[in-house]
């Protein structure tokens, strides 16, 4: 979690500093994905991510220099070879993808991964994560009237942070919460506090009992606070009034867990600072590396456009 | 050897892929107990039972989104759109999400899906089941796009289709469907995707077309052989990518090219092919390259009368035929 938020903001920095194009952070979200993450089996389960899912991608062990390379187009770059903008393409060792920055898309493509696993008779569960925003897409409902018709083993995990770019939740929907549309599709949807990684955990793992015993989707609802501007290119100021920031910023899910950690006795302060440093160390021997490496040749962007071998099953 | 019609010959198809391959399955609306509303599926249900037939709720967005997700698990899906004048809600996820999942993912993942979309007028379709929507397809990379005439081409490239390793727009003319017969062998065979093939050998002028134009051409081509014009009639079969080299083959030896297309003539297939014989055949050119189609209206009226008018036929072809001779 802070190693996720040190490199994070390692991020913003490299670019303020003109060297990654674009970034969007999870600032503020950390909890509810390493927490849901926690309750999955990346050996089988699918992830379908957007591009605000940087702790889940760390969660599943991406290492700092493979975000980084992301980041900042660099040719190794796991995920598309720099062909996408950073957090899209597919993981190369756990079933994580995301194919592009169209809001909501992933939601029917994760019905039709979780179909396959039920027609395969896999117990694997696919958990899709998407915003508030994209609760509004005429996807995310056909993705869960069909997911909920097949009773299919997925999860709808959104990230509720109250903002659409500048767009709040009150011009979202006309209902209190996300969750609560889970009854027009026969399965249950829960919301939880998305900076409590204990009660993130809990209901994320009781969606994936029923997922895998085949008793269905879960919509599940994290409410979280997105720190930062939408994204690197995005003001916040612009949209949010002062108190708002404020306020926000006592839920960043960092301090609240180390502070519940030291509450508990668990943490002390010096510890809670040497993961820290350890963290920055981390992001600093990161970013030394993946700056000094190449960009892709211009020859590479002819691969992949097509099976060139025009191979067939 | 058996006799078929191009529906038939499309049903035939999907039933001996799904019999071949168990990770092909069907989805779409009333495909299942229904059989399609063109029968294309008709009893596969009874064989293959609902988790391999799927009929899906009335949403085309998503039958294609969970069509690519089903892909990129190790399925290979043939989604049904029931007319291609309702693939809009799905193109997003057809033009905007399948074509760059092998791209986008730099060669992780494919999406081995088949997108059977029956389109075309002449039906009495009027504006909203007439509609040809090849064009969208055809001009994105990481999309190949297949438009069979032929009950014989239709089965050996649905067969290449389902068995390719990226998206198939699978393009059937609903004219064509019951109107055309030919005789398909029962063993199983693949024609491979951007291969054009010479339906009629000739001399004097090469008509370019596909779908249900290359039959209305191949009638106008016997028509100008009793005037003594000898035509050549090349039929595209796909769409993307073009074979420019059948083309040009073709074009360079009669020096005179017609393409004939049942969609909006501009920025259309039709706009490709000239291009690519004004770019490749120039110096062997005996005359201008020569466009028939339909009006710049929408496609296409529902009153009889008007959609005669709209349409190519064999009379407006063998007319283009004799004016492109005679020069
Ligand atoms: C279909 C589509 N429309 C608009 C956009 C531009 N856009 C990018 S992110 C975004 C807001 C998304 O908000 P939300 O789903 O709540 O996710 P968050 O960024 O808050 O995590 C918009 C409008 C887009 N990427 N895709």
């Amino acid at each position: 979690m802070v190693l996720s938020r040190h490199l994070d903001e390692r991020v913003w920095l490299l670019n303020r500093q003109g060297k990654a194009a674009i970034a969007a952070s999870a600032q503020g979200h950390e909890a509810a994905q390493l927490a849901c993450i926690e309750a999955t089996d990346p050996s089988k389960d699918h992830y379908l991510i957007y591009y605000r899912q940087f702790a889940a991608m760390m969660a599943l062990g991406t290492e700092p220099e493979e975000m980084l390379r992301g980041f900042l187009a660099k040719t190794d770059d796991p995920m598309s070879g720099a062909r996408q903008f950073p957090l899209h393409g597919a993981h190369p060792r756990v079933d994580l993808f995301n194919f592009s920055n169209v809001i909501a898309t992933q939601l029917p493509q994760a019905a039709g991964v979780a179909l396959a696993d039920k027609l395969k008779g896999s117990d694997a569960v696919t958990v899709v994560f998407f915003g508030d925003g994209a609760s509004s897409q005429g996807d995310t409902h056909e993705a869960m009237n069909f997911a909920g018709i097949h009773k299919l083993p997925v999860i709808f995990f959104c990230e509720n942070n109250r903002y659409a770019i500048s767009v709040p939740l009150e011009k979202q929907m006309g209902v209190e919460s996300v969750a609560s549309r889970a009854v027009g599709y026969g399965f249950p949807g829960v919301q939880v506090d998305g900076t409590d990684v204990g009660a993130v955990y809990e209901v994320t793992n009781v969606a994936i009992e029923r997922a895998r015993a085949g008793d269905g989707p879960t919509l599940i609802e994290a409410s979280v606070e997105r720190l930062l501007p939408h994204t690197t290119d995005d003001d916040h100021t612009r949209y949010r009034s002062s108190e708002d920031i404020v306020q926000m910023l006592n839920r960043d899910p960092i301090r609240i867990l180390a502070e519940l950690l030291k509450r508990r006795g668990q943490l002390t302060d010096s510890g809670d600072e040497e993961i820290h440093a350890l963290a920055k160390k981390r992001v600093n021997l990161a970013t030394d590396t993946v700056d000094a490496e190449p960009y892709p040749s211009v020859e590479s962007m002819f691969d992949h456009v097509i099976d060139s071998s025009g191979g067939h099953s | 050897m058996t006799e078929r019609t191009v529906i038939e010959a499309v049903r035939a198809t999907i039933q001996a892929e799904m019999r071949r391959d168990s990770s092909v399955i069907v989805l779409g609306e009333d495909v299942g107990i229904r059989g399609g509303v063109f029968l294309a599926t008709d009893g596969l249900i009874d064989e293959f039972g609902e988790d391999r037939v799927i009929d899906t709720p009335l949403a085309e967005s998503s039958i294609c989104g969970i069509a690519l997700g089903a892909a990129v698990n190790g399925m290979r899906p043939i989604a049904e759109i029931q007319f291609a004048d309702f693939v809009w809600p799905a193109i997003n996820q057809l033009v905007g999400e399948a074509s760059k999942v092998r791209y986008g993912t730099n060669g992780v993942k494919t999406a081995p899906m088949t997108v059977r979309v029956p389109y075309g007028g002449g039906v009495r379709g009027g504006l909203y089941h007439s509609q040809s929507i090849e064009v969208l397809f055809a001009h994105t990379p990481g999309l190949s796009v297949v438009a069979p005439a032929t009950p014989f081409d239709a089965k050996g490239l649905l067969a290449t289709a389902i068995r390719t390793n990226d998206p198939v727009i699978f393009l059937e003319h609903k004219r064509t469907y019951r109107l055309v017969k030919g005789d398909v062998p029962d063993a199983d065979y693949t024609i491979p995707i951007g291969k054009a093939e010479i339906k009629r050998p000739g001399t004097d002028l090469t008509i370019i077309a596909y779908g249900l134009m290359l039959h209305y051409a191949l009638q106008a081509a016997d028509m100008a052989a009793a005037n003594g014009i000898s035509v050549e009639v090349l039929d595209l079969r796909t769409l993307r990518p073009l074979d420019e080299d059948a083309i040009v083959e073709s074009v360079s030896r009669t020096g005179k090219a017609l393409i004939v297309q049942e969609d909006t003539l501009s920025v259309s297939i039709s706009s490709e092919v000239a291009a690519i014989i004004g770019e490749r055949c120039f110096f062997d050119l005996d005359g201008p390259i020569t466009r028939l189609g339909p009006p710049e209206i929408p496609p296409m009226p529902f009153s009889p009368i008007q959609e005669a008018a709209f349409m190519p036929s064999p009379d407006k072809i063998l007319a283009a035929i004799t004016k492109l001779a005679e020069i």
